[in-house]
């Protein structure tokens, strides 16, 4: 391929015969669920990152030989068997051949875990952790977290209608009670999260907020709970090429101050983000997408 | 062929240097292929003719390696390269890429006799033409490894130090396993030096060997997260652990606007291009947003990469620095390279703001106009603002102000010593941290500094962590914990202010 050396070619594959030993990892897809169209519940083989990784902490992906990276969140995990689980929805190239993977097929790397714990504490009052879209999964192991360290967890999941709700019993299993909104009231209570949230806080002591999920959302939540002595944290899917703080293509201003979402993140104070820059910053390779995109679909995949 | 014994000193000396033949700037910033052509034979011979075998050599002091460098110029005289290859990779494992990399403009060649003169001896040439040479002629690299010893040594990070401590301590007869945080090998070589400067091939060939003499690498290791130090020293079985992670945090400018698209560190504008191939898209699918009118910050060697690579990328290219030409760190030879590659230069022009359009893309530059002042008591004259600003237009920025130590590693350790910059704290003569067992080096000891610098400090550090691991480190250790201490910096003869 046009970029790699011919050498290059050479040491993938005396390393992958050399190196099969303690630190080595296949990132072979063990299992994969349709959750909703075009979004995949997949179980990857990774023994190391499994032993390590916490709620909130995040992975870098790269499908084939020729992808980018891209961070992905984490739903789950097994420490024994040796596999992490994540959710991820084709809304891109890179995304897209990473849900074409089958059983049994591998990505060419997995990287992690990235990013700092998720904040975990006892508080006085509820805590609230809210998903939106494929961003459920990760609100899972922060509610399990917050539960068994003795935190009443109620989790509130939204979605477009009762099609792409997913994750529904996963999240009632870590949570003492769970509420339901679609857009069109096809499941659950008809609007949107928010609402799901201003019921909670009309009638509970809320102390925390945690949500995850697309902007819009995580801003709107922010607004809801700012000056109400509510802690409100975000998990922010900035655009990433390293994950580790070397490139600072993640940078986000927090209370003023540029902070690297990989580094410093993924979770924020809510109150704190500019997501007015976030949002704009998230659509800095739109146009390339789409050319990727549409190189992909000539290839006639 | 002139007979070396038919030349005295004098008429040595009088030979003028032989220039490597480069690439046509108007051809060669259409391409990525390297800029000098590299010596032939005759030049080459004919430049080794020039070196006077001083008796004193103070070539090998200024060497931070310190490579025997008038024997293998003899050998090269004499027409054996194999031998002068031997001879470098008795000090240098990388030769192929200090050749091409080093600043020998303020290393061995600044102080070359024959320089006092005229100009000095083309060490850096000759090294890359035995390199070359030697690659291009298939010759045996493979060195004798001793015995295994049975003692494990974890390296933290494939780059120059962390290759060059794989390199010395397997040479020692130890079991070596690197951990990298990338999905490959090389570290800055790769993803921060361009290859027009540093083919792709060279790095490879060179971790290949590595392989062969029995190295193990394990990519995706973000040491640290996956695994901490006190794993690998605790329950992995290391002997000892070596720290060569490198200054990956980028500095920033703290100016309004920074974040705006089109805005980015020179590390990631490089790392998409050179480690991820994103002049390659959409083949390669990372993506890079390259406008057509570039700015860049800082005159480094650095930004002289980001300039040279936008310039190939189609991009009208300006470097914008608050100093002037002289002060500019940049080796001499990539200024003047970046010179002949029709890129602006914007001296005493120091960026105050960068304005974006409602889109949060930049638009453009402003910068106020510096005039250097009167040399302070350091001798260094310092910019201040004339008063004067002017406002440029650009679609792409990218800032090269240098790096801060990646701070991975230090959150996991805490029993690490940092100073305020967060540079690794070492012992002066034996690179050992304040930890037990972990020595460090490179990037990460000094806050960014140079390839050779680096290999020239892993050496070194090689050497008592032989000594650690084999009961034999009895020194009195003086690890710094006051954290205004600044990093380490080479303690070579020549190395004050010459960097």
């Amino acid at each position: 391929m046009a970029g790699e050396s011919e050498a290059s070619k050479h040491i993938c594959k005396t390393s992958s015969k050399s190196i099969y030993g303690d630190y080595m990892q296949d990132y072979k897809i063990l299992a994969k669920k349709e959750l909703c169209p075009w979004t995949y519940h997949l179980k990857v083989s990774a023994p190391l990152i499994a032993k390590k990784i916490l709620a909130g902490q995040f992975i870098i992906i790269r499908p084939n030989k020729h992808s980018e990276r891209i961070p992905l969140s984490i739903c789950g995990w097994n420490r024994d068997e040796g596999y992490i689980e994540i959710i991820i929805m084709a809304c891109g190239r890179t995304s897209r051949e990473a849900c074409e993977k089958n059983v049994g097929e591998k990505f060419e790397d997995v990287v992690g875990p990235l990013g700092k714990r998720s904040h975990v504490q006892k508080y006085n009052g509820s805590c609230v952790l809210i998903g939106g879209g494929y961003g459920t999964g990760a609100i899972i192991p922060t509610a399990r977290d917050l539960k068994s360290t003795g935190n009443k967890v109620i989790g509130v999941l939204g979605a477009r209608n009762k099609e792409l709700l997913i994750m529904e019993d996963e999240l009632r299993e870590v949570c003492d009670e769970i509420m339901v909104t679609t857009n069109d009231g096809s499941a659950g209570t008809e609007g949107f999260v928010t609402h799901a949230l201003q019921n909670i806080m009309d009638h509970k002591t809320v102390a925390m907020v945690l949500a995850i999920g697309p902007v819009p959302m995580m801003m709107a939540v922010s607004n809801m709970t700012r000056g109400k002595d509510i802690e409100c944290w975000v998990s922010l899917n900035a655009i990433m090429v390293d994950g580790t703080g070397m490139c600072g293509a993640c940078r986000v201003s927090v209370a003023g101050e540029t902070k690297f979402a990989c580094f410093h993140g993924p979770d924020f104070n809510g109150h704190h983000v500019d997501f007015d820059e976030l949002t704009k910053r998230q659509k800095m390779f739109m146009e390339k997408e789409q050319l990727a995109m549409k190189a992909f679909k000539e290839k006639g995949k | 062929m002139t007979n070396k014994k038919d030349l005295s000193a004098k008429e040595r000396i009088k030979k003028p240097r032989n220039e490597m033949l480069l690439h046509d700037a108007k051809e060669r910033i259409k391409h990525f292929e390297e800029v000098p052509l590299g010596y032939t034979w005759e030049a080459a011979r004919d430049e080794a003719i020039r070196c006077i075998q001083c008796k004193k050599p103070l070539c090998i002091e200024g060497c931070p390696v310190t490579i025997d460098i008038p024997a293998f110029i003899k050998l090269v005289e004499e027409g054996n390269v194999n031998g002068a290859a031997g001879k470098i990779r008795e000090a240098n494992f990388l030769p192929a890429a200090c050749g091409r990399v080093c600043p020998q403009d303020k290393q061995c060649e600044a102080v070359c006799v024959v320089g006092k003169k005229g100009n000095p001896v083309a060490i850096g040439n000759l090294e890359r033409f035995v390199a070359d040479f030697e690659r291009s002629e298939n010759l045996n690299r493979m060195p004798k490894i001793p015995k295994k010893t049975g003692k494990k040594i974890g390296v933290i990070g494939s780059g120059p130090a962390g290759l060059t401590a794989a390199y010395e301590l397997c040479m020692k007869g130890h079991e070596v396993i690197v951990f990298e945080a990338f999905h490959r090998g090389g570290g800055v070589m790769v993803y921060g030096i361009p290859r027009f400067r540093l083919p792709l091939d060279i790095i490879d060939e060179d971790l290949k060997l590595l392989e062969e003499m029995g190295v193990k690498f394990y990519y995706n290791m973000i040491i640290g997260k996956i695994l901490t130090i006190d794993d690998l020293l605790e329950n992995e079985g290391f002997n000892a652990v070596y720290i060569a992670t490198g200054a990956g945090l980028p500095k920033m400018l703290g100016i309004s606007g920074e974040n705006l698209n089109g805005v980015y560190s020179a590390n990631e504008y490089l790392t998409r291009i050179y480690l991820m191939h994103a002049n390659h898209f959409p083949e390669y699918t990372t993506p890079l947003f390259q406008g057509k009118k570039m700015a860049v910050i800082g005159a480094g060697n650095t930004a002289m990469d980001v300039l040279r690579t936008g310039k190939r990328l189609g991009a009208e290219v300006t470097c914008y620095y608050r100093r002037s030409r002289e002060e500019a760190p940049a080796r001499t030879e990539e200024l003047e390279h970046a010179e002949q590659e029709f890129i602006n230069f914007k001296f005493l022009s120091n960026p105050v703001e960068f304005i974006g359009d409602t889109n949060n893309f930049v638009k453009g530059i402003r910068c106020a106009v510096m005039e250097l002042s009167e040399p302070d008591e350091s001798g260094r004259r310092k910019p201040i603002p004339t008063g004067e600003e002017f406002i440029d237009e650009c679609d792409t920025i990218v800032f090269s102000l240098g790096c801060n130590v990646n701070p991975i590693i230090v959150d996991a350790t805490p029993e690490l010593h940092v100073n305020k910059w967060g540079i690794v704290m070492v012992d002066n003569k034996t690179f050992h941290t304040s930890k037990k067992g972990v020595f460090a080096g490179g990037d990460a000891i000094t806050g960014g500094s140079t390839v050779i610098l680096a290999m020239g400090q892993a050496k070194n550090a090689a050497k008592y962590i032989h000594d650690y691991v084999t009961g034999s480190f009895n020194y009195e250790l003086e690890v710094p914990t006051d954290p205004n201490t600044p990093g380490i910096e080479w303690s070579g003869r020549f190395a004050k202010g010459k960097r």
